[in-house]
């Protein structure tokens, strides 16, 4: 594990805001040569810290209207049952995330649909129908913003 | 509206961010030329908003990830707004999602172990203000999370 600077941590908030930066404009942004700049971006992606980057898209532009987090609880437990949910839950296109979770719920999901009405039909068809699931509670989207964390 | 080529360009950028605008326009079926304009449209309409690294907070010493889920007390008027602000305050807090359904808010919380875990949630989770109710889910795996939309 290697120790961040600010330098380190200025270069790590400026791709956070915007990945498509080049080596050349962040160095004249934190007053840092070229060269160095791209060898620290280099050293950060090579401890695992910099792991690539993500498209932000707007989802709603693009016809799906709504993002609902599910909770879900297991109705059986056991290593098999737990194997066979992971597989069949991470094969379903419009489950964006999923997490195994301690606490209140076994999985954490975050799906997309176009309208409640899609939605209603991944629950229904898709979700409901998962093997070994239980309880499910959801909650719907309104708003959501990413902070920049221990920078 | 969006047509066939700007799913197809959209596609494959999801699934590759680093992809140069050449070789999104060969995997789509079209030229350099005519992938970057196709892309520079996106961009203009706001469709895609952009490009963001992801850090791996694990490889910076995190590994403790919380999921916390809250009820505020809405007899306040100004509950979600102030407690918004307060949360907004708190360095390890990654992620602030609303919604409609039986938690109003979701906050992630990252830590270095769970010493550091409780020292967050002690002196300043809970002294976030209009807190009605709050539930936490760990973090044991993540199985699945690209975010990408099933387009």
């Amino acid at each position: 594990m290697i120790d961040l600077d600010d330098i380190d941590r200025a270069i790590l908030r400026a791709l956070v805001r915007d990945a498509t930066q080049t080596a050349v404009a962040i160095s004249g942004r934190i007053g840092l040569s070229q060269p160095a700049t791209w060898r620290r971006i280099k050293r950060l992606r090579d401890a695992g810290i910099l792991v690539g980057q993500r498209v932000s898209l707007d989802a709603a532009k693009l016809g799906f209207g709504v993002t609902v987090f599910l909770g879900i609880k297991l109705a059986t437990k056991g290593r098999v049952s737990l194997d066979d949910f992971e597989r069949a839950v991470t094969a379903i296109p419009e489950v964006q995330l999923v997490e195994h979770v301690l606490g209140l719920y076994d999985y954490r999901l975050r799906v997309v649909a176009r309208d409640l009405a899609d939605f209603e039909r991944v629950l229904r068809r898709r979700v409901m129908t998962l093997p070994g699931v239980g309880d499910v509670e959801a909650n719907v989207l309104l708003s959501e913003e990413r902070r920049p964390g221990p920078l | 509206m969006l047509d066939d080529l700007d799913r197809r360009l959209l596609r494959q950028l999801q699934a590759e961010p680093t992809l140069t605008a050449a070789e999104l326009g060969q995997r789509a079926g079209v030229s350099a030329l005519k992938a970057t304009r196709r892309l520079g449209r996106l961009l203009e309409r706001g469709i895609l908003k952009g490009q963001h690294a992801v850090i791996d907070w694990r490889a910076l010493g995190y590994v403790v990830a919380v999921s916390l889920r809250i009820t505020l007390d809405k007899t306040h008027a100004r509950a979600f707004d102030e407690f918004l602000d307060a949360a907004r305050g708190i360095a390890e807090v990654t992620e602030i999602q609303t919604f409609l359904g039986r938690v109003d808010v979701r906050l992630c919380v990252i830590a270095r172990d769970m010493a550091h875990y409780q020292q967050i949630y002690r002196n300043q989770i809970l002294a976030l203000p209009h807190m009605a109710d709050i539930e936490a889910l760990m973090t044991v795996a993540t199985l699945r999370d690209d975010e990408s939309l099933p387009l």
